[in-house]
């Protein structure tokens, strides 16, 4: 019983541990940021490694989530004869919620893993302490220009994720099922607000990628210095970042859209 | 500084999340078409409003002139008070009449601007003196069934 006790106090502690270092961590590299856009061909790179190289799965995912909901969208609106809203139900699915979310999680298995396995390594190898060695400050060399890299990249690739989307809706629904173009479009545009719905669809994309950002350079650096703690590292990243996204959905959404839509 | 091919391929994958974000904003959002201007702020009290919210559109003649900006409650006279935000480029008589009318069966709802024929025109910050409330369907539905009961029991005797 109380080794019971004692095991779930020790993980609430180290819990707690690891948030308050992780804060701290948080600030230490908005401190030292100047590196990565004063040397702005460092944070460049990463955002070809983040981003750009993310492109095939958002695009190519965000095409299949447009077409299943023209399917499914078409499927439910056409029983009440209102096959001509199918715009406006994917372009509202997928602006304030669907791109932002699923795009966050692609981004976060697909770049957020890369990132902690990258740190993580280094820090296996003693890569960081040899920087530091040299005066090399490992977390504006390395760690800093990485989460300013998954921050830029992560908005570009949910507003790719969210037009492909909708133009995968359109080629089911009007190339395929033949829903009336106009009808799409214009009443897509009649129902979808600039500021209120793609504004904060955007607003959203970017604090999910300071999420993944943070919680994957964070593991790298905190991983267990061996090839066991780095795998465990890319794990807890990829849940981590999952259950980040969901929950600060949740919280956005209830900011964002008080029922008043 | 040297530029590399990385540099391209960043330059590509940034200028194409621009233009996505500008392909919602553009085409899937309606920043373009009814983005309004300079506007003037109207004002009418109903006695019911029925589901108009803010953000409703204004329409005259079927052409969206404004936008409903605040709905409250006026406590002493009983009434919801509707603020609007007109295009400064549209005015309207004094007389002019306002309606809240839906949209399809089971559209949204929007105040219709019906014009009248007076000379002097609504200034910033003037009260539609005329509206008329929104239709509720069960107060329709039950004046059709008071009428019919009504009716019923003469039948026979007729």
């Amino acid at each position: 019983m109380t080794r019971i006790l004692r095991a779930i106090g020790a993980r609430t502690v180290d819990g707690i541990w690891r948030m308050g270092f992780a804060a701290r961590f948080f600030a230490a590299i908005l401190m030292r940021s100047g590196t990565s856009f004063a040397r702005f061909q460092l944070t460049i790179r990463e955002i070809f490694s983040t981003g750009v190289l993310s492109l095939i799965i958002i695009l190519v995912s965000g095409f299949f989530v447009g077409l299943v909901l023209g399917l499914q969208g078409y499927e439910t609106l056409q029983r009440y004869g209102s096959s001509d809203a199918l715009g406006i139900l994917v372009a509202l699915s997928l602006v304030r919620e669907l791109g932002p979310v699923v795009a966050g999680l692609l981004f976060a298995s697909r770049a957020g893993s890369a990132l902690t396995a990258e740190i993580g390594l280094m820090k296996t190898t003693e890569q960081l302490k040899a920087m530091d060695m040299m005066a090399v400050d490992p977390i504006a060399r390395v760690v800093a220009p990485r989460f300013w890299g998954g921050v830029i990249s992560m908005p570009l690739l949910a507003a790719l994720f969210s037009t492909m989307g909708v133009f995968g809706a359109w080629f089911i629904g009007v190339v395929f099922i033949g829903v009336d173009d106009g009808a799409f479009w214009s009443q897509m545009q009649a129902s979808v607000d600039f500021r209120y719905d793609i504004v904060n669809g955007v607003i959203k994309s970017v604090v999910f990628g300071f999420a993944v950002a943070l919680i994957a350079v964070f593991e790298g650096y905190d991983s267990a210095p061996t090839a066991e703690g780095v795998s465990r590292a890319i794990t807890r990243t990829v849940v981590n970042s999952a259950l980040a996204i969901l929950a600060l959905d949740f919280v956005l959404t209830s900011f964002m859209f008080r029922g008043n839509g | 500084m040297n530029r590399t091919v990385l540099d391209l391929w960043v330059g590509v994958f940034v200028a194409v999340g621009i233009a996505a974000v500008l392909f919602l904003a553009l085409k899937v959002g309606n920043l373009a078409s009814a983005n309004i201007g300079e506007t003037y702020r109207l004002q009418a009290n109903f006695d019911n409003i029925g589901g108009l919210k803010p953000r409703a559109p204004v329409k005259s003649s079927g052409v969206v002139v404004g936008r409903v900006t605040e709905i409250t409650f006026d406590s002493s006279l009983y009434v919801a008070v509707v603020k609007m935000d007109v295009d400064k480029r549209y005015s309207f008589p004094r007389d002019t009449f306002a309606n809240i009318l839906t949209s399809g069966l089971l559209g949204e709802q929007y105040i219709g601007l019906e014009v009248g024929g007076d000379t002097e025109m609504l200034k910033a910050g003037d009260t539609i003196a005329k509206t008329q409330s929104a239709v509720v369907l069960e107060k329709l539905i039950s004046q059709f069934m008071f009428n019919k009961a009504a009716e019923s029991p003469q039948a026979p005797a007729q």
